[in-house]
């Protein structure tokens, strides 16, 4: 089936005005008569339930946290991107807009993206606005900083802890509504499943996790705000308990699945140091502007201290299979590049799988102080982390997971395939195609909730007056029943293995098969094992405790078994795209320098997967990606 | 606390210097004494606002405790804090400073524990307060209770002055080792200041 | 390495106790949460429930960590939350305790699991600027002095863990309250509600059951973002002017 993605017609640049020209306004008046669920309270979901609340909504807000204030959004350090222009740089609208569709290897929907670069100057202001305490010129003006490899600076931050300040602004904005009785805040409330009720999604069902109280809250209409699904690999940079629950359940309650294999790796984590590892910590990618990255010629190297190896005996791979570009290969191929140093046994550190990155050539050129004054803070997490001065010895570095680009599929009014079912920030696909550019996740996620929803959502609700079910309708208290059964189920296996395990056998399955690089042959294998692992999950799954007290084990089987699901959609999808883009690298499609080979003939489209039962196989619909505006290019960094 | 603190601070300055005076002689001692008991009306309105700032600062001393206390209802099984030992026991030393003003007023001013005092007078035939504090030092046990009340006095200002500078909003990073310092000086100064007199009485430097 | 663990485990409704567990083969590498970690499925594969402890981020900034190791909230290296300290900062052999944050404003939920709700309840009587979405003015029409935009920044690295809370013996939250109203006194955006936020801030503060400040500082040495105490200052300054505006004047600062 073919899907479409209600996009305005005319010029690219007049849609969003035309949109808003054209939408359907609720009266003030009636505005309190409707309720909104926002379910996640990160950039995305508490700047949507705050600007909900001031339009006059009512709005009741879920998270899984014991604060709105702690969603993984607060990790983010790099910075925002805005086509403010500020630094008369020749930066625009229509630049942002073109190089995030080229940084998404086309496959992202052009009018999204355009509105995307339009808002984003609004975003910077209402911020200011907020307190976010922006890094300042000594006049007074904004500071802003190139990122990731662009060539204007468009990127404002605030120190390392752009994401975090930026939260702290949309949770200020949600906690003024809260105070003044706008929104009513539900912290500790995790959803376990979505309401439909005739085709629309009319509200959620949440365990508390305080106390595991299982309810049925109902809306009219539901938006989900509840971020990426990084942590089906088990190790990635996310938080621990990010996780894809709500959204694979809306998935399993018909809402479309789009993309998922489109998963952004980043090249310069600290490596594991061992079984026990719980995450990945991401050091900024500016390291590499200094760092040269080598592993030993020879694989019985390995072990020895990397100061001993000499000169002739090292191979900096990236300098040379890349002459031009080096050390600075884009984030996927050199994340590719130090995966085949470690799978050809040339890997440093515990386990072999990490590279080194080297200042002692920086440190000679600039000498230690420079060196300090460019990376001090980054050298210092590194020896917090390992307990090892890199100032002495090389840092050993390798590629994680680290953004979802794939996700719930939306319309131009980022309302999925079920009406009612609004989907923002890393929850949906829509606006990163194959691959995101750097500083542009905080971007999408506060200007889907500040300035996307609130123009968007009143076109739904105008069509729903009174059509919402009471909280004790037949519906749901179906979905309430249906979930406490799910949750008796798994703690009635008892069995011998915890979750942990099976989550960390899942993630070394989808790391190793699904991971930077794809082939038939690893995505095969991993459909024919996922299965089996989620088999032996439900057989053998230890889960301790009781359902109607705080119990993490419990939240955490919840998760892992929609993980064991999910990870099989996305080695589908893998396997569907016969192509390489952005965050998707089939081995199979490469040019003859290992660069990604799109084929716009076959794969110009989105992949929106239709749920029709676990282990049966799902439906895939088409949205076709028409680009009007941008002509079709390849990238290039040789 | 801060603002009864600052008044009691200015207090115990003047108290002090008024004290060093009998190293000047009988005659000065005395006629500051005098001077300061002129008139009834202005001695009996300045004894009972330095009663009142001190029932203030003790009444908000209690409610600070009783409420700071109920705040932390369950201690840790081994607390290793980082604040210093003056700061974390500025009730304990507090206590032990009031009752130790309590007997100061009792032994110096009211008399009630040497009723004798009442008969000594000068040559005018007024008090004679530099006797007095000489007969009152020359009892090892009143000397050793007033060198631990000062004592204490001077832990709690160690503590207090600085802190008085914090919750009136005085202080920062760039000031605090300033004021820190000063705040040890000056609490070292105090307990000098008001040792000296006892020890010297006692080990007859005058008499 | 080996550590014997004395770990707080309280239900809802029971008074609590603490237990022993030993935590064999220890890397120094592996996190104190990742040692916990591994402590959890030994307890869930003899059949024990596991430990219940706050996390998620596990790289300081989301402010879930909150244990009191030691005796120290945070444990034993300066200025890191729960989740950045290390096994290498113990020795083999060690008794390591751990027990939750201790305060009457936040209530032990389960185990070493507090409820911190109050954090956010003095946030939403004030903690914000009252702008609503698409009122704002181009963000370079109020220059902001680079001085003030950094010192707003140094108060706004506060992660709302409350370990402030935990290290003060009076449970006062004074270094969290006066951070986030200085974060935003600071900047002239926050100016016209300065009054009414530092009232309403402390006033819930108070309401709230925590304790008051009696400048012992050890709220300062426990914060993993090195939040000073200046803000404390500041805030008793802005807090006795806006009474005496207020309360005593009938006006406010904006006026």
């Amino acid at each position: 089936m073919t899907l479409n993605g209600n996009v305005p017609s005319g010029p690219l640049a007049n849609q969003w005005s035309e949109y808003i020209r054209h939408s359907k306004l609720v009266n003030p008046a009636n505005k309190r008569k409707f309720e909104i669920i926002v379910v996640g309270t990160g950039l995305a979901g508490a700047s949507a339930a705050a600007t909900l609340a001031e339009l006059g909504y009512k709005v009741k807000a879920y998270c899984y946290h014991d604060s709105p204030r702690r969603a993984h959004s607060v990790a983010a350090q790099g910075g925002i991107n805005a086509a403010k222009n500020y630094q008369n740089d020749g930066d625009s609208v229509y630049r942002l807009f073109y190089d995030t569709i080229k940084g998404g290897d086309f496959r992202a929907r052009e009018s999204n993206v355009h509105r995307l670069a339009e808002v984003s100057v609004n975003i910077i202001d209402q911020c200011a606005a907020q307190g976010v305490p922006f890094a300042r010129e000594y006049g007074g003006t904004l500071a802003n900083r190139s990122f990731g490899g662009a060539q204007v600076s468009r990127t404002f931050y605030a120190r390392g802890q752009t994401g975090q300040q930026l939260l702290l602004g949309a949770y200020q904005a949600l906690s003024r509504q809260i105070g003044l009785g706008a929104v009513q805040m539900f912290t500790r409330h995790e959803m376990l499943d979505l309401i439909v009720v005739n085709g629309h999604a009319k509200g959620i069902v949440t365990r508390n996790l305080a106390d595991g109280e299982i309810k049925a809250h109902t809306a009219d209409a539901v938006v989900l705000a509840t971020g990426g699904y990084g942590n089906c690999w088990n190790l990635s940079t996310y938080g621990r308990q990010s996780n894809a629950t709500a959204a694979w359940r809306a998935y399993k309650k018909g809402a479309f699945f789009a993309n998922p294999c489109y998963v952004q790796i980043h090249p310069t984590c600290i490596p594991r140091s061992g079984d026990y590892q719980s995450k990945l910590t991401l050091m900024s990618e500016s390291l590499r502007n200094d760092g040269r990255v080598w592993v030993p010629k020879r694989k019985e190297d390995c072990g020895k201290n990397p100061n001993d190896i000499a000169e002739a005996d090292r191979d900096y791979y990236l300098e040379r299979k890349y002459p031009s570009f080096g050390n600075l290969a884009p984030r996927d191929i050199s994340s590719r590049a130090a995966k085949e140093a470690c799978d050809d046994g040339r890997g440093v550190g515990p386990g072999g799988r990490g590279v080194y990155l080297d200042f002692s050539e920086a440190i000679q050129r600039l000498g230690k102080h420079k060196v300090e004054e460019r990376y001090g803070n980054l050298f210092d997490i590194y020896k917090e982390i390992t307990g090892e001065d890199a100032y002495q010895v090389p840092m050993r570095i390798y590629p994680a997971i680290h953004y979802t680009m794939g996700g719930l599929w939306v319309d131009y009014s980022l309302m999925s395939n079920v009406p009612g079912l609004f989907v923002l920030g890393e929850a949906n696909f829509s606006d990163h195609g194959a691959n995101r550019l750097g500083a542009s996740a905080l971007m999408q996620g506060l200007s889907d909730g500040y300035f996307v929803i609130p123009n968007t959502i009143n076109n739904y609700l105008a069509t729903q007056k009174e059509k919402r079910p009471a909280a004790d309708s037949d519906a749901a208290v179906r979905a309430a029943n249906e979930v406490r059964d799910g949750v008796k189920k798994l703690l009635a296996i008892k069995g011998k293995r915890t979750v942990s395990d099976f989550h960390r056998e899942l993630g070394n399955l989808m790391w190793e098969k699904c991971g930077m690089a794809r082939d038939k042959e690893g995505l095969e294998y991993a459909l024919r094992e996922i299965p089996k692992l989620r088999e032996a999950f439900w057989r053998d799954v230890n889960v301790t405790g009781e359902g109607e007290e705080l119990n993490q084990a419990l939240e955490k089987a919840g998760r892992v078994a929609d993980f064991l699901e999910l990870a099989e959609l996305v080695c589908k999808d893998a396997l569907h795209r016969e192509e390489s883009c952005g965050g998707h690298f089939r081995s199979e499609h490469q040019t003859d320098d290992g660069e990604a080979l799109r084929h716009d003939d076959k794969f110009a489209y989105v992949a929106a997967w239709e749920f029709k039962g676990v282990g049966t196989e799902p439906d895939l619909h088409q949205e076709p990606l028409n680009y009007e505006e941008v002509k079709l290019a390849t990238r290039s960094y040789k | 606390m801060g603002v009864s603190g600052v008044l009691l601070v200015a207090f115990l300055t003047v108290h002090m210097l008024g004290n060093l005076q009998i190293f000047l002689g009988a005659h000065a001692l005395n006629s500051y004494a005098h001077f300061l008991k002129i008139s009834p009306e202005l001695l009996w309105g300045f004894r009972l606002a330095m009663l009142g700032i001190v029932a203030v600062h003790i009444l908000a001393a209690i409610a600070l405790t009783l409420e700071n206390n109920g705040a932390r209802p369950v201690d840790y099984l081994r607390e290793k804090s980082a604040a210093s030992y003056a700061s974390r026991t500025m009730i304990v030393s507090g206590i032990i400073v009031a009752l130790f003003i309590a007997y100061h007023l009792l032994h110096f001013t009211a008399h009630v524990t040497n009723p004798e005092f009442d008969l000594l007078l000068d040559e005018q035939a007024k008090p004679d307060v530099y006797g007095m504090v000489i007969a009152g030092f020359s009892n090892p046990l009143t000397v050793a209770i007033y060198l631990i009340g000062v004592l204490l006095l001077s832990w709690h200002l160690s503590h207090g002055v600085s802190s008085m500078f914090q919750s009136l909003g005085l202080r920062n990073r760039r000031s605090a080792c300033l004021i820190d310092s000063a705040a040890y000086l000056y609490a070292v100064v105090i307990f000098a200041g008001m040792a000296a007199v006892p020890a010297a009485v006692y080990f007859k430097l005058i008499s | 390495m080996n550590v014997t663990l004395k770990v707080w485990r309280q239900s809802a409704g029971e008074k609590g106790r603490f237990e022993r567990y030993e935590a064999r083969n220890c890397n120094p590498n592996m996190s104190f949460l990742e040692m916990l970690d591994e402590v959890n499925e030994d307890l869930t594969n003899s059949g024990k429930e596991p430990i219940v402890f706050e996390h998620d981020c596990r790289e300081g900034i989301c402010g879930c960590c909150s244990l009191v190791i030691n005796g120290e909230p945070h444990g034993p290296e300066y200025r890191v939350a729960s989740c950045q300290t290390y096994m290498r900062s113990f020795k083999d052999g060690d008794v390591i305790t751990i027990e939750p944050f201790r305060s009457k404003a936040f209530p032990v939920i389960k185990d070493l699991l507090v409820n911190r709700g109050a954090f956010d309840r003095i946030i939403q009587a004030g903690g914000f600027i009252s702008v609503s979405t698409g009122s704002a003015p181009d963000a370079n029409s109020i220059p902001v002095p680079k001085v003030s935009a950094d010192l707003s920044m140094d108060a706004a690295a506060c992660i709302g863990c409350g370990a402030c809370v935990a290290a003060c013996k009076n449970g006062a939250a004074m270094l969290f309250v006066s951070a986030k109203a200085a974060h935003l006194n600071l900047l002239p955006q926050g100016l016209a509600e300065k009054d009414r936020r530092v009232l309403a801030m402390v006033g819930t503060m108070d309401a709230e059951g925590f304790g008051s400040c009696s400048n012992t500082y050890a709220c300062e040495a426990a914060c993993p973002k090195g939040i000073t105490v200046d803000f404390i200052a500041k805030l008793n300054r802005d807090y006795a002017l806006a009474s005496v505006r207020t309360k005593l004047l009938g006006t406010d600062v904006a006026a």
